[in-house]
Formats: C-alpha cells, structure tokens, sequence
C-alpha cells in the first residue's frame, strides 16, 4: 500500500468514526458532501479530527474546492 | 461614537475615528488558540500608514480600483483603509471562487491594485486567463520566504517612509464596487457610493448602538456584506473592538466567546444553524434531572420574555448557557438568507437574542432589521431607519415585490446602464423578491420574483452562472433554473437549482449522460451545485440573438409538468 492510499485509508476511518457510519460503506472517491449528508461546517469538523489524527495544522482553505475523500487525502499528504 | 452625518467619504470617517479612540484596542486576529495580532486604533493607524504610502508611490490615487481577495484576517481590514485613504475604490472579491471566477471579475473591475494570499495568489497565476491579467501592482501576504513572487510584492516589503497624503473623496463617489454574481454570466458589479455606507451605518447604529467596550466577533468573510458593515465600518466608526477569527470551527468559535467577552456577531444561517445542533446535542447528552432542570429554566425564561427580552433576567435563568456563550453576548445579527423561525425561537427561549434582518448587496446591506421590540421569529422586521419600503402590484393576499428608495440604494451597476435600468425604477429598488407587510409593519418574505436561489451560506447563486460548467453538453440544448422559479412556492427555504436538458430528436438520456452531469456537477462548490435535471422534449424559446427566452421557457415547463418529473442528480 502506497504512503498516499495508507492517508486515504485513514482519512475513511476517521471519517466513519466521527459521522458514525460503517467503514465499508465509503470510498475515496465518494463525495462527502452527499454521501455523509453533511455541510461545510460538519466537513470542517471533520478537518480538525483528522489534524488531531495526522499532528498535522489544516487551514479552513484546504478544505476549498474538495468534495471526496481521495483529494482530501491528497491535500493532507502533501503537508505530511 | 462619531456622527457619520458630518463626513464626506468612508476614508476621512475611518482616519477620525483612528484618532478618537488611540488607546482602545480596535482589532485582534485571532487563529484557533492563538492571538496573531492585537492594535489599537493607534497603532491600526501606524501599520496602514507605510502601506498608504507603498500605494500612493505606486500611482494608487483618487479613483483608482483596488481589489482584495483574502480570507477572512486583520490585513484586509488594514489594506483596505490604506486604499481609502488614498482616494481608492474598493473592488472585495470572494476568496472562495475559483481562480478563473476571481480573473474575469479582476477584469471587469478593471482594478489596478490587487492584495491577495499567497495560496490564492498561486491559483490565479495557474489559471489559463492568468496571462490576459492587467493590473499594476499586486500585493501578496502570508507567502513563505523561499516563495518566487515574479512581479507581484511580497506584503512584508511594500510599505514606503513618509506620512502618506490623505485624498478625500465627496459622498456620491464611488467607495466600492461589490459583485453581486456574474461569474459565469453577466457581472452584476454594484457600485455603491461612499453616500451609501455612511447612511448605512448611521441607520443600523440607531437601532444597535456600538462603542468602546462592544467586542464583535466577525467569523465571515470581509468581503461579505454584512461583515463590510457590521464588522468593519460599524464597529470601527464607533471606537468598538473587532476580533477575526481565521477558522469557522465550531469549537475554536465557542473558545472566542469566552475569551473575549464577545458581545456582538454576525453569522449567516447555516452557522446560526450549526450552533443550534451542537447545543442540542450537548442538552440531549445531560443527565434526565439536569435536562429536567434546564427545561424548567427554558419554559420559565419562555414565560418571562414573550413580550420583551430580558437579557438580565435570562443570563440568571440560563447561567451556564449564557456562559458558554462568554456572559457578556448581546445579539446575534443573522442575515444573508432566510433563517427558520424554529431556529431564531430556539435561541430566544435561551435568552439568546438573534436579530433576524433582511437586505440585499444592491440596497447597501441591510433593509429590514428585527429590532427585539417584541421579538418575531415569523418575519425579518421592520425597514431601517431612513429607508422607504413598500410592495409593488400587491396581490389579492397582499403579497408585492419588495422595493427599496434611499440613501443607502447603489448608484449603478458597473459599465451596465440596460441591467440598472431594469433594477433602478423610478428611483425604487426591485429587489425581486416577494414580501407582506403585517399590521405592525414587520416585513414577512414570501418567495421569489427572481430566478435565482440563495444558500444558507448567504450565498446568491445565479442559474446563468452555473451553465458554464455544462457548456459542451451533449445534448441539444440546456438551460438552469431556480426550481421555485419553474414552479413558484411561499417560502424561501430549501431553494435548490435544476438543469432542464433537451436531447437532440431520438436521443436517449443514457447512464453516460447522465454520469456526465453528475461528474460535472461534483466540479462546481458543494453549495452551488444542481440538485436535479428535467428532460423536456421541445425547442426552447429564442431571442433573435439566439438567446434562451427563459420566462418563457419557465412558464411552457410551468403549463406542462411539475416538480415530480425532476429527476435527482
């Protein structure tokens, strides 16, 4: 498993923990928006519990544009 | 706070008010738990001079478009007193379109001067229409040291010695050019005078007095509207203390409530909403008793304030709650969109004052305010001081569309006398949306006369803006609306957008076609996107210019089918 599809990996996880829904039920490339049913302030929860996870500081920017997992991943990545 | 009667232009009331109040602090910037930045109006001044001075150098002069596209931080403020005091016009570009959006605008204005971030700055040079960018100077902050800033000016070098040379400007000149939508379509740039924004101010500050000891928390962007005005021009004019936080994180939010003692804030509905869940949750995680307990106080404080708010009494009542909040909250301003009457009376029977209003870019901000004499979650209160509203061709039900005169309306639209024409009638302001006015003259918004939605964001979209996006298409032809446009409701909530899709003759809609529209739609902001297509199987109605006739079109679909025939995307 490449660095970047561990992140992607995570960023799921996380996901699924924080909005409470079976793992296996997302994918990267899902759009978070209409898969979890959330919006722009529920995602930017989202960022923090993943800041929490990576040790790593998101601003509100990141989050501009990106509407699936796989790019979200993406963009923690290249902070990593 | 300063008589805002007695001046000319935005800049000569800023530079008085940077000289009433030296010692006060006037902003801090503040990102998660940490303070970045704390001036006094003093000191405000002594940052903003250097940088007025930079301008001046660089042929910044009376007149002369400034942009700014930045988030939401302490140098849009300081950059944007710098452009006042030479004389400039303000040109405040939404940070959150694309790059692509941000350069046709830039183009539009005609701005010479853009301040920008630098992360904003590397998507504009990325952008194919970069290269037809002409702007004389551009400022760029937050850029890491190693970053190559080609022509642009890094913001730490551009500031010149010297007491830069104050241009006054008169009231009826331009202060601001403030796009109202035209990202896709035809820019709707208002140019809304210095005029404009003093009376503005002067009517809103007659109903919520600011002054030294007021702490405004301003959590949206300052190209917005309403954080222009309450966030900026109203608490600055008034020796008032803004503090900017660089994070919309609910929890980072609660953090500067207590923190500083806030005492004002604006927000947009969907916050205000945001607000509401987290407080729900926390109340339905209590304990049975102390939930018992709360809701003894809630139905106590319910009783006590029905007819008049009782902010002592109900900090008493609602201890904890109000401290969560800082113990100090006044108000909450909510506007931008229509907020849920649930919403503003759950934070009422929580002694939690919202004070719902109404207002348009194109009317100077604000048109109708509640002003909590009694409190009504029903409608967004009354016209402002000084402005003249009434409801043109009311219905059986009394129902009109909403227009506005005052010293508060625009000028103009920039470069678009058809398009102002159109909006300015008669000296009246058509604001396109449909409204009544109860016995107590309190405005209830009843729908739209207008093809377009607002989000809960605040945000206006515009059909014609999001066609871009599905130009090529394959199909014959195409067109968005508003859905409530197509097939009109009472209400202004839950607007959503469709895209109505004619084949070419024998087309199917295949899974491809419909897989492109959905992959099209995942490309725009969330907020923006199509909710559902219709497939409609006749020619569209065309000017002689081959333009979609889209009233007409509206009312064929309106005659033939109803909402039950969209399909979701």
């Amino acid at each position: 498993m490449s660095a970047l599809q561990q992140t992607t990996d995570e960023v799921l996880r996380l996901a699924a923990e924080h909005f409470r829904v079976p793992r296996e039920q997302l994918r990267p490339d899902d759009d978070f928006f209409k898969k979890l049913g959330i919006n722009s302030l529920q995602a930017l929860d989202l960022l923090t519990r993943i800041e929490q996870h990576f040790h790593i500081e998101l601003p509100d920017y990141e989050l501009q544009g990106v509407s699936d997992f796989q790019t979200l991943a993406q963009r923690i990545h290249s902070r990593l | 706070m300063l008589d805002l009667r007695e001046y000319n232009c935005l800049g000569e009331a800023l530079r008085a008010a940077l000289g009433r109040w030296p010692n006060e602090v006037c902003l801090i910037e503040a990102d998660r738990e940490r303070e970045n930045l704390r001036l006094t109006y003093r000191q405000f001044s002594e940052t903003a001079q250097p940088l007025a001075k930079a301008f001046q150098n660089a042929g910044l002069g009376g007149g002369t478009r400034a942009a700014i596209i930045m988030t939401n931080q302490s140098k849009w403020l300081i950059s944007a007193y710098a452009i006042f005091f030479c004389g400039g016009v303000l040109v405040p570009l939404d940070y959150k379109l694309s790059a692509a959006e941000q350069l046709k605008l830039l183009a539009h204005s005609k701005a010479e001067f853009l301040v920008t971030e630098y992360h904003l700055w590397r998507a504009i040079t990325q952008d194919a229409s970069f290269k037809n960018l002409t702007i004389r100077s551009v400022v760029v902050t937050d850029a890491p040291p190693i970053a190559d800033l080609g022509d642009a000016k890094r913001w730490e070098d551009f500031h010149d010695a010297g007491d830069p040379i104050f241009v006054p400007r008169t009231r009826k000149d331009a202060a601001c050019i403030v796009y109202s939508s035209g990202t896709g379509g035809r820019p709707k740039g208002c140019v809304l005078t210095h005029e404009n924004y003093l009376e503005q101010c002067v009517a809103l500050t007659s109903l919520y007095p600011f002054g030294p000891g007021v702490q405004y928390l301003s959590i949206l962007p300052t190209n917005h509207a309403i954080d222009f005005m309450v966030g900026f021009i109203g608490p600055f004019t008034c020796g008032a203390m803004v503090v900017h936080l660089r994070t919309l994180r609910p929890e980072y939010i609660r953090d500067a409530f207590t923190r500083y003692k806030i005492t004002y804030m604006s927000l947009v509905p969907l916050v205000l909403k945001n607000l509401e869940r987290g407080l729900r949750q926390r109340f339905d995680e209590l304990p049975k008793g102390k939930r018992a307990v709360l809701n003894a106080a809630i139905a106590a404080n319910r009783a006590f304030t029905r007819r008049r708010p009782r902010l002592k009494l109900s900090r008493m009542l609602l201890r904890q709650v109000h401290a969560a909040f800082g113990g100090e909250l006044k108000a909450f301003f909510v506007g931008g969109a229509f907020t849920e009457p649930k919403t503003l009376d759950f934070f009422y029977d929580l002694g939690i004052l919202v004070a719902n209003g109404y207002g348009c870019t194109e009317a100077g901000t604000v048109i109708t305010v509640n002003d909590l004499k009694p409190f009504r979650s029903d409608t967004v209160g009354k016209p402002l001081p000084g402005l003249e509203v009434k409801l043109s061709n009311p219905d059986a039900e009394a129902i009109g569309e909403v227009m506005v005169r005052s010293k508060t309306v625009m000028s103009h639209y920039l470069d678009d006398p058809e398009m102002t024409a159109e909006t300015i009638v008669d000296g009246w302001l058509m604001t396109g949306d449909l409204g009544r006015f109860d016995k107590t003259g309190h405005l209830q918004l009843l729908g739209r006369k207008k093809n377009m939605i607002v989000t809960e964001e605040g945000k206006n979209i515009y059909p014609e803006d999001i066609e871009t996006s599905f130009e090529g298409l394959a199909v014959k032809e195409f067109c968005v609306f508003a859905a409530n446009f197509l097939w009109p409701e009472r209400t202004m909530l839950g607007e959503t957008l469709v895209i109505v899709i004619h084949p070419e003759p024998g087309q199917a809609i295949t899974p491809e076609l419909v897989a492109n529209m959905t992959e099209r739609n995942r490309r725009l902001l969330n907020y923006k996107r199509i909710s559902a297509y219709l497939a409609w199987d006749r020619d569209f109605p065309l000017t002689a210019s081959l333009k979609i006739k889209r009233s007409e079109l509206a009312q064929q679909i309106r005659q033939t089918i109803g909402r039950e025939a969209l399909v979701p995307l």
